[in-house]
């Protein structure tokens, strides 16, 4: 509305050759669509040596975001939707569509991204794309994601997350794979738990399991280049997160007098500082809030495992939640949104885990799962979407459910995936 | 003959041990006490103060259970303490490699629990000897879990759990540095499966040696 105001305004005042030049370049103001429903979105045929790849990307991309509905077929040809001409838009309604998006490639590996308002009968967004070759590379892929990323931010007004990775692992080892479970890569060797992004998306923290204890390493990604942090050599150091500084790592250090939480600066020599003080008992996977202030874990302080939060000092304990889901409650595995709102986490329902959902302002809980035993949930960056581990198709998979929608779509295909962890949106690599 | 003797001692000084260990859980032989039959009669006489036949009679009934109940427990004490003597005895006249074995066998837990059973004591109390009779030897102990709880917490449980075996020696004079404990958690289950027996398996303690292994005495 106040964009739409604004253009409004810009236009009036605007000289008339500078208006001409590019209509809606910078201005985003979105489809007008009813609440509560997914406009349908047409992507068109796209020219060139790997168009069909691109258009099916996008096109896959805008499914897996959860906020439109992609229209394809037949009657989508019939359209004559072909880049660069100008659309039929009263064919394009008719098939549903409230935007069309055309990808007209350039040259220099460029393509012109253009997004059509159906009902407005005209462009409202046009732009140009560096898409990175080689394709069809990994790297090409993510700068194809990042080119739907944006679409989706100019149809409903919210970036996708289509340019991002899951880390997670199989076989003792982390792997990460493109949020289109289209390619994974391996980014440990040996026996490794429960990696853990960097904000920035740059390095990879995990617990690598040795024969004689466990220490936190983290691997910057563009260099390979691996450390240990925390100076705790000995012992157990497992369920590394980061705070929101990209600085400060968060983990679970076990001694013989119990497992607490103690965090540890990336760089610098300065010792680990104790986070908990659980007096003997467990206190582990913890996920520090989106403000940096506080963080959430698992804790057997009161017996059976349940999450807690506190203050990152340690202070202000509070319990998530009392509400049962079972005789025997059990409640693990908890992180943070990114919006800062809820916390997803497991919890023990009629004997299996399930993946739930707790809304911090009033402590209402949804259960997001019931089919086989579901753990382990990890936020994707949109703060709607979270992978998961489930053995609903018989081994361990990891899964991506649309907290709105409840729409669930299986991740990988390699039995023996588990401990999801949604990476950040991913930049262009420098 | 000194050398009997003081074998001897050891087995006692061990059976007491095991002993003052079996009184502080209940045994599971002993009876409960038989019920003081609270018939008819009895509730009347009681009700109405009078019948100290009656009352006698209840008494009477009380002491025997208590008396039935006493020598049950002392009897299966006595057992316990008979085999633990036995069972380390036998320790003297066994061969390295067998040592080795006693030393090696693993103990099991209970679900979500690092608390040490009374079949794991057992093990414990023939392993205690052998760490005494062989001062270089340095062992590893791991921790392990069924699958489970969360993977993540698994990994604290199976630390807690080694470190109440590594607490076991301590606190009967072994010293700190020849114990090291691992926690594997779930991650390197010793029987596959879901079920009942393989969890059971799986909920365990092993022992490792890390140096003196080699030659392993006998307690004398």
């Amino acid at each position: 509305m106040w964009s739409a105001a604004a253009m409004l305004a810009g236009g009036a005042l605007l000289p008339a050759a500078l208006r001409s030049q590019d209509p809606a370049r910078g201005v985003r103001i979105g489809l007008t669509y009813a609440p509560g429903t997914k406009p349908g979105v047409i992507v068109a045929p796209v020219a060139g040596a790997f168009g069909d790849s691109v258009q099916a990307i996008v096109q896959r991309d805008l499914d897996y975001g959860d906020r439109v509905t992609v229209i394809a077929g037949a009657g989508v040809l019939a359209a004559g939707t072909a880049s660069a001409t100008t659309p039929n838009y009263a064919l394009l309604a008719r098939l549903g569509a409230a935007a069309l998006v055309q990808c007209e490639p350039l040259a220099g590996g460029r393509v012109r991204v253009t997004v059509h308002d159906v009902g407005a009968q005209r462009a409202i967004e046009s732009r140009e794309a560096a898409l990175v070759s080689p394709a069809p590379s990994r790297a090409w892929r993510q700068s194809v994601h990042r080119m739907a990323d944006e679409v989706e931010r100019t149809i409903t007004g919210t970036a996708g997350v289509a340019a991002t990775r899951v880390a997670y692992v199989r076989g003792g080892r982390v792997w990460a794979i493109d949020a289109d479970g289209a390619v994974t890569e391996a980014v440990s060797e040996g026996s490794a738990l429960s990696p853990a992004w960097r904000p920035d998306g740059g390095a990879l923290a995990w617990s690598a399991i040795g024969d004689a204890g466990s220490r936190i390493v983290v691997k910057e990604l563009a260099t390979g280049r691996l450390r240990t942090i925390g100076a705790t050599p000995a012992g157990l150091n497992i369920t590394p997160a980061f705070a929101p500084d990209g600085e400060t790592v968060v983990y679970a250090h076990g001694r013989e007098e119990g497992t607490d939480l103690w965090a540890a600066r990336l760089s610098g020599d300065d010792p680990a500082r104790r986070v908990t003080v659980g007096r003997g008992s467990d206190n582990t996977s913890p996920t520090v809030s989106p403000d940096g202030l506080r963080v959430a874990f698992t804790s057997g302080r009161s017996g059976r495992p349940e999450v807690y939060i506190s203050d990152l000092d340690g202070t202000n304990v509070e319990l998530l939640t009392d509400f049962a889901f079972d005789e025997q409650n059990y409640r693990a595995s908890p992180d943070w949104s990114p919006d800062g709102r809820a916390i997803a986490f497991q919890a023990r329902v009629d004997g299996l885990f399930q993946v739930a959902v707790i809304t911090l302002r009033d402590r209402g809980v949804k259960v997001l799962t019931s089919e086989g035993k579901n753990e382990d949930p990890s936020w994707a960056p949109d703060g709607r979407h979270l992978a998961f581990t489930s053995n609903r198709t018989g081994g361990a998979e990891l899964f991506v459910v649309d907290v709105e929608t409840g729409r669930v779509r299986q991740l990988t295909h390699d039995r023996g995936a588990r401990l999801a962890a949604w990476s950040p949106r991913l930049g262009a690599p420098k | 003959m000194t050398q009997q003797m003081s074998r001897r001692g050891m087995a006692l000084a061990l059976g007491a041990a095991l002993l003052a260990a079996a009184c502080s859980k209940k045994p599971e032989t002993a009876p409960a006490p038989a019920a003081v039959p609270p018939g008819p009669t009895a509730g009347i006489a009681a009700a109405t103060g009078g019948d100290s036949a009656a009352r006698a009679a209840a008494r009477d009934s009380v002491a025997r259970a208590v008396a039935a109940r006493d020598a049950a427990r002392e009897a299966a004490l006595r057992k316990v303490r008979d085999d633990s003597i036995a069972a380390v005895r036998a320790l003297a006249s066994k061969t390295a490699a067998e040592l080795k074995q006693v030393l090696l066998a693993t103990v099991y837990f209970d679900y979500d629990k690092s608390d040490v059973r009374d079949d794991t004591r057992a093990a414990l109390e023939l392993k205690l000897p052998i760490l005494g009779a062989n001062p270089s030897l340095r062992v590893r102990i791991q921790g392990h879990t069924d699958e489970r709880g969360s993977d993540e917490y698994n990994l604290a449980l199976g630390q807690r759990r080694a470190a109440a075996l590594k607490r076991y020696f301590t606190d009967r004079g072994v010293a700190e540095a020849r114990i090291d404990v691992v926690s594997f958690g779930r991650e390197r289950p010793a029987a596959p499966g879901e079920d009942d027996a393989a969890r059971a398996r799986n909920r365990r303690g092993e022992f490792e040696i890390l140096a003196g292994g080699e030659g392993l005495q006998g307690p004398r």
